[in-house]
């Protein structure tokens, strides 16, 4: 096949490609260009948009013998993944940028555009399995190494989508990869992780938030709706977020404010204890199918890399699931989250946290 | 290591190198009078027996691209590159000139320039106080004169310097530079061109023409890479950039390199030799190959001067612009089978942007991405036209499919 290795520079994109000409596949490197401001070098960001990125994505494409190439996408990057994100944080939900630009960048404008350009598939160096079930359909199966795993961002992915992209390091373990990426000679193998929002680079979302949006002072109330403090933007605020509310007197009870709900209509953050935060019903957005799953419980995680809960589906008239109903309440979820839905490895469905309450 | 390529493409097509004004192949005559030096010992500097041999081999090569290019050999100082000749020209001329006459502020050039002279130009004007005063061009990418005159006559006396290309190395134009060599006389201004892209074909005569200074680079015309000159008049004292051992009349300090100036020289004799017939043959295969391109792609646009004589335009340049079509997916396309060309808008983090030539000449951001430059050399042959032909076609339909998929998203 004809294929497209997109190449951050990292150690796992750099190791999937190799594996993909290994396999004998007619290999392209692709270093994709997100950030319209080039940095001049390595400035404190991690394994994203730097200038040094781009070097080592090239030197990996050199060791492999591979033509090599950056596709400027920094415009569709700016308005379907960081204005999305803005506009999220502004309307009080908490987006996962990672998603979205697996969703409209990487297998959407890139994968169309090798498409268009006569490629068959692209490759990445996602932790995750596809397979083909036995009505040749393809599911989408967590990655070997549970510390990698990264079909949660995944998720979203469709059938077509899955069908046209490639993830050979699925089944080996980080370890083994960077391993592997010593014995190839590829000079990126002790590189660093990165799991900051590329975008972000000192990892402060609240300071980028503000300078994108600027002050917007409001109040911080208790659940009875008394003032307990101010804030310069609802929108730096998470659900479940306990530090930096800077309330200057304790609570009656004496215990520990969290964060309980961000109203953007008023620019209110309202606070009250931990078991305030207890949500059991998540309401999705778009609804999943399961007419083909043989469960009627499924595992639901709603963090990158956090643990999942137990859930049952609450089905629509038309049998699609529009909420889910974790068995145990959990803390700290928020609108805006994603929620991918598993049988065991494998992922059923991929939809936004409409809303989540008790 | 293994430093052996690796590719499992089974069948690397033969290549068609059609990017001469990127850099041409080297010529025999410069590896042979650089292999000749590089097992030899000797500091031109130094006074012993090798240091004498090293300057004689220094100084024959400088007699010898004098002679080449209409200038005394005392007006040859050797340089890295061209880059370093535009900024030594430009920073240089600034400096001294501003230095004696606080007055003098401002600096002429064209909107079509290299980045090599743009950049430094951008960079006067943020750190050293200039004023860089833009001419525009006309649609074939040649200078406006009239708004030249005008710029300058408006207030002579705030000129330090005037810095227009001999020919453009994007589109191919070839700039009225004698005009503007009377008007920089008429006022007693500096002029300094870069003819990077013109020595070598065009018969470049640094006297007759009548500039102060001529940005010149080996690997241009056949020389290695990191060797080059300022031809720099008798009388034109710019401040030096490289401050040291006082070589090139302590213009430019630094042990010079036998090797890369013998090498250059012997480029630059090879280039003189067949010009002409060269020149005939390699504008014959151009003109071959814009018109059997027009064939195949009939919308496809001619950048430049569509007078295609060597007074007008560059013999070895042919540019377009394909509508509906990205320039770097065009290029990776061709790439593929083998078909190398540019472009002609690179830059460090290779993100493609719209070239500031063609949008100067009045192309619009979509077009300007649009282009790709062909360029022919001492090397080409009528299979390297053939392989063009036959690859750009596909090409041409796949980037327009390539380019509707990003439209129907946005």
């Amino acid at each position: 096949m004809k294929v497209v290795a997109a190449l951050s520079g990292g150690v796992d994109s750099a190791v999937a490609a190799a594996r993909a000409v290994d396999a004998g596949h007619e290999v392209v490197g692709v270093h994709l260009a997100l950030s319209a401001s080039q940095q001049t070098h390595r400035n404190g960001s991690r394994g994203c948009c730097t200038l040094e990125d781009s070097r080592d994505a090239r030197r990996i494409a050199d060791v492999l013998g591979i033509p090599f190439y950056i596709w400027d996408l920094s415009e569709e990057f700016r308005r379907d993944v960081v204005d999305d994100f803005i506009a999220e944080y502004q309307a009080g939900r908490t987006p996962n940028p990672c998603i979205r630009c697996n969703e409209s960048i990487k297998f959407s404008a890139v994968l169309n555009r090798a498409r268009a350009l006569g490629f068959d598939a692209i490759c990445t160096g996602h932790y995750a399995r596809i397979e083909s079930n036995a009505d040749g359909q393809r599911v989408l199966l967590r990655g070997v190494d549970p510390k990698k795993d990264q079909s949660y961002v995944l998720g979203v992915l469709s059938q077509q989508d899955l069908s046209q992209s490639m993830f050979p390091l699925g089944d080996s373990t980080k370890d083994h990869v960077r391993q592997e990426a010593a014995a190839r000679g590829l000079l990126v193998a002790d590189k660093s992780d990165s799991y900051d929002v590329c975008f972000i680079p000192d990892g402060d979302t609240g300071a980028f938030l503000r300078s994108q949006l600027g002050d917007q002072p409001g109040d911080i109330v208790d659940q009875s709706g008394e003032v307990v403090g101010s804030h310069q933007g609802a929108f730096a605020f998470t659900v479940g977020q306990r530090r930096g509310l800077s309330l200057g007197d304790p609570a009656d009870d004496g215990r520990a404010r969290f964060v309980l709900s961000i109203e953007p209509v008023n620019n209110t953050v309202v606070v009250g204890p931990r078991e305030s935060l207890a949500v059991q019903t998540l309401e999705l957005e778009p609804t999943i199918n399961v007419s083909d799953e043989e469960v009627s419980i499924f595992d639901v995680q709603w963090r990158a890399h956090g643990s999942t809960t137990p859930a049952h589906p609450v089905l629509s008239d038309s049998n699609v699931v529009e909420a889910v109903v974790l068995v145990e309440p959990a803390y700290g979820i928020a609108a805006g989250q994603e929620l991918v839905m598993y049988h065991e490895e494998r992922v059923v469905g991929s939809a936004r946290i409409r809303s989540a309450t008790s | 290591m293994d430093m052996k390529p690796s590719s499992k493409h089974s069948s690397l097509p033969l290549q068609a190198y059609l990017d001469h004004a990127a850099t041409t192949p080297m010529r025999p005559e410069a590896i042979a009078a650089m292999s000749e030096q590089f097992g030899s010992v000797g500091n031109a500097s130094s006074l012993h027996g090798a240091g004498r041999r090293a300057r004689r081999v220094v100084e024959e090569s400088r007699e010898l691209i004098a002679s080449h290019v209409g200038a005394a050999p005392s007006e040859i100082v050797f340089t890295a590159g061209g880059t370093e000749s535009d900024n030594l020209a430009v920073k240089g001329l600034f400096w001294a000139r501003s230095a004696s006459d606080s007055q003098r502020k401002k600096i002429l050039t064209s909107s079509i320039e290299h980045h090599a002279l743009l950049d430094p130009l951008v960079w006067l004007a943020q750190e050293a106080g200039a004023v860089v005063v833009q001419a525009g061009v006309d649609a074939q990418a040649r200078v406006d004169l009239e708004q030249v005159t005008e710029f300058i006559a408006l207030d002579p006396q705030a000129f330090a310097v005037i810095s227009i290309m001999l020919a453009n190395n994007e589109v191919g134009t070839v700039q009225p530079l004698a005009e503007l060599v009377e008007l920089a006389n008429k006022y007693g201004i500096p002029i300094h061109t870069d003819a990077v892209q013109a020595v070598g074909q065009l018969d470049v005569d640094f006297a007759e023409l009548g500039v102060d200074a001529m940005s010149i680079s080996a690997h241009k015309l056949g020389g290695p890479a990191g060797v080059g000159a300022l031809v720099l008049g008798r009388n034109i004292e710019p401040t030096p950039l490289l401050h040291g051992g006082g070589q090139e009349r302590n213009v430019r300090s630094g042990t010079l390199d036998v090797p890369a100036i013998a090498g250059f020289a012997a480029a630059v004799d090879a280039a003189a030799m067949d010009r002409v017939e060269r020149n005939a043959h390699v504008a014959s295969l151009r003109d071959n190959l814009v018109k059997r391109i027009l064939d195949v792609v009939p919308d496809a646009i001619v950048n430049g001067d569509q007078q295609f004589s060597e007074q007008y335009r560059l013999p070895n340049n042919a540019h377009f612009s394909f509508p509906g079509c990205e320039g770097d997916a065009l290029l990776m396309l061709l790439d593929a089978k083998g078909v190398e060309c540019s472009t002609g808008s690179a830059c460090s983090a290779g993100i493609a942007q719209p070239s500031h030539v063609l949008l100067a000449m009045g192309a619009t951001s979509s077009t300007a991405r649009s282009s790709l430059r062909f360029s022919l050399g001492w090397t080409s042959t009528q299979a390297d036209v053939d392989a063009v032909i036959s690859a750009i076609g596909p090409a041409v339909e796949r980037a327009r499919m390539a380019s509707a998929t990003l439209v129907d998203q946005a």
